[in-house]
């Protein structure tokens, strides 16, 4: 479980970040929506260090993330695995030193234990014979999943999924949208992902947070979110031609 | 001022809390090959061609009849080794293996590579620029006197094409009246250039943010940074152990 509570952040005059606080639970997929610009990739940067709150905590479990050491940062983040919206491989090494890597750096697993991690988590994000090419020879939605199994190698408890749809066709779409429930039900882990999509949040949504203008206007699930009476997320909700089709029919 | 004292953090953390011996040995080859052998050929074809450079203009100054030849020779090896060689082998290694390392950083800043080691829980300012900061530390003093030698060989080789000094002459006054001080001054600028310009190359490839337009500016910002530095330190260096 990670839990945040009443993050804070500014750049400058800029309020990026007002009061955010809200409980994201195990082996559930948990999603952050919201218009472009809203703070959602800014508040998961929060949760995982790479932005320091002006104001408010982070734990994970019971543990303190944001006043946490060095020392217990590290021990943190090794807990954690993250999706990048372009997939953030490295360059310069292919899939299987890009999946491997964590094994490499954080582990003192041997060579051939290491290699068959790396082919499990491969299969299991349906990639194999990919092994020796390199990111640049791959599609979006294979990067995504090279991604994927690289956020996982390490058998992370915590998983941060920043727009895992952005730039990808709508089959694509689903196909890495089911891959991220499953992982995080069969391995019972804390998933949060990052969205704009609301395919994905019918999808997949099991808890929802949906934040406008740097406030947490709504939360619940995709089950309820349909009833939500908040301006906002209707006008987010209803913005494309499918919804409104969807809800004049369901009126009827 | 702002910019300095962030320098010196990011030199803080690139120094401190860095990986194991392991981690960081096979990045450092890498880097040796990167940084130092691909840049024999450029550092290479340049002494060369300033040491021909240095010995005919030498020669076209020297008009009187009562200096002798070899003052050509001896000219030549005072620059190569006081100046020429640490100096211009650093302005054209901050060319070319500068706006490397600030754009290859870059990029790894906007496609949040450098976030995803950050994530995982590794220092990646030490394991990103600490192998290229030692790298170049062990590289560059050598293209020096690899420069060195092509410069003195250069003017060698221009002298006698040219006619403007005999070989026995070039030879004597290569060896007449050496200051050895010279060469360890030169060493020492060598190891001073090569931490200033992988450092600040890499502390502008670090803090890059936008796009690909700001990795550019941060490239090009990064070899005008390393010169300035560099020809500060090499006036600075001077007044310390020639005055």
């Amino acid at each position: 479980m990670i839990r945040i509570e009443n993050i804070s952040k500014s750049f400058g005059n800029k309020v990026i970040l007002n009061n955010i606080s809200g409980v994201f639970r195990r082996g559930i997929t948990n999603m952050i929506i919201g218009a472009s610009g809203t703070g959602k990739s800014v508040l998961i940067k929060c949760m995982v260090g790479l932005v320091e709150p002006d104001e408010g905590y982070v734990y994970y479990g019971d543990r303190d993330f944001t006043h946490a050491d060095r020392a217990g940062r590290i021990e943190i983040r090794r807990e954690i695995g993250m999706l990048f919206q372009g997939g953030a491989l490295f360059d310069s090494k292919n899939v299987e030193e890009n999946v491997k890597f964590p094994l490499d750096q954080l582990t003192d697993m041997p060579e051939d234990e290491k290699l068959d991690r790396v082919n499990f988590v491969l299969e299991r994000v349906d990639l194999t014979g990919v092994n020796k090419k390199m990111p640049a020879e791959l599609s979006g939605g294979m990067k995504k999943r090279v991604g994927i199994a690289r956020a996982i190698v390490n058998s992370s408890k915590y998983l941060f999924c920043d727009e895992p749809n952005s730039g990808l066709d709508p089959v694509t779409s689903i196909r890495i949208d089911n891959l991220i429930k499953e992982i995080t039900e069969e391995y019972n882990i804390t998933t949060i992902v990052v969205s704009h999509d609301m395919n994905s949040v019918m999808e997949i949504g099991e808890y929802v947070m949906f934040m406008y203008e740097g406030r947490k206007i709504w939360e619940g699930s995709k089950e309820n979110i349909m009833e939500a009476v908040e301006e906002e997320l209707n006008d987010f909700i209803f913005a494309n031609k499918m919804m409104q089709i969807v809800r004049e029919k369901s009126s009827l | 001022m702002k910019s300095i004292g962030k320098y010196f953090i990011f030199l803080g953390v690139t120094f401190t809390n860095h990986g194991s011996f392991s981690t960081y040995y096979k990045l450092f080859i890498d880097e040796c090959v990167q940084i130092g052998l691909s840049s024999i050929v450029i550092v290479s074809i340049v002494s060369a061609f300033i040491g021909a450079v240095t010995t005919i203009q030498t020669a076209y100054n020297l008009v009187s009849p009562l200096i002798p030849r070899y003052v050509i020779a001896q000219v030549v090896r005072d620059m190569t080794i006081l100046e020429l060689a640490p100096s211009i082998t650093a302005i054209v290694f901050a060319g070319k293996v500068g706006s490397n390392i600030a754009s290859e950083l870059g990029t790894m800043r906007i496609t949040e590579q450098i976030d995803a080691l950050e994530v995982m829980g590794i220092n990646s300012a030490s394991y990103l620029v600490l192998p290229k900061i030692l790298a170049t530390f062990v590289m560059y003093p050598l293209l020096v006197i690899l420069a060195a030698f092509l410069s003195i060989f250069g003017g060698y080789w221009a002298g006698i094409v040219s006619g403007v000094i005999s070989p026995a002459d070039y030879i004597y006054g290569i060896k007449f009246e050496l200051i050895e001080f010279t060469v360890t001054f030169a060493m020492i600028k060598s190891f001073v250039f090569a931490f200033l310009i992988s450092s600040i190359s890499s502390y502008k490839g670090y803090f890059t943010s936008g796009g690909a337009l700001e990795v550019g500016k941060a490239s090009t910002s990064a070899v005008t940074n390393s010169v300035i530095a560099v020809l500060c330190a090499d006036y600075l260096l001077a007044q310390l152990f020639l005055n």
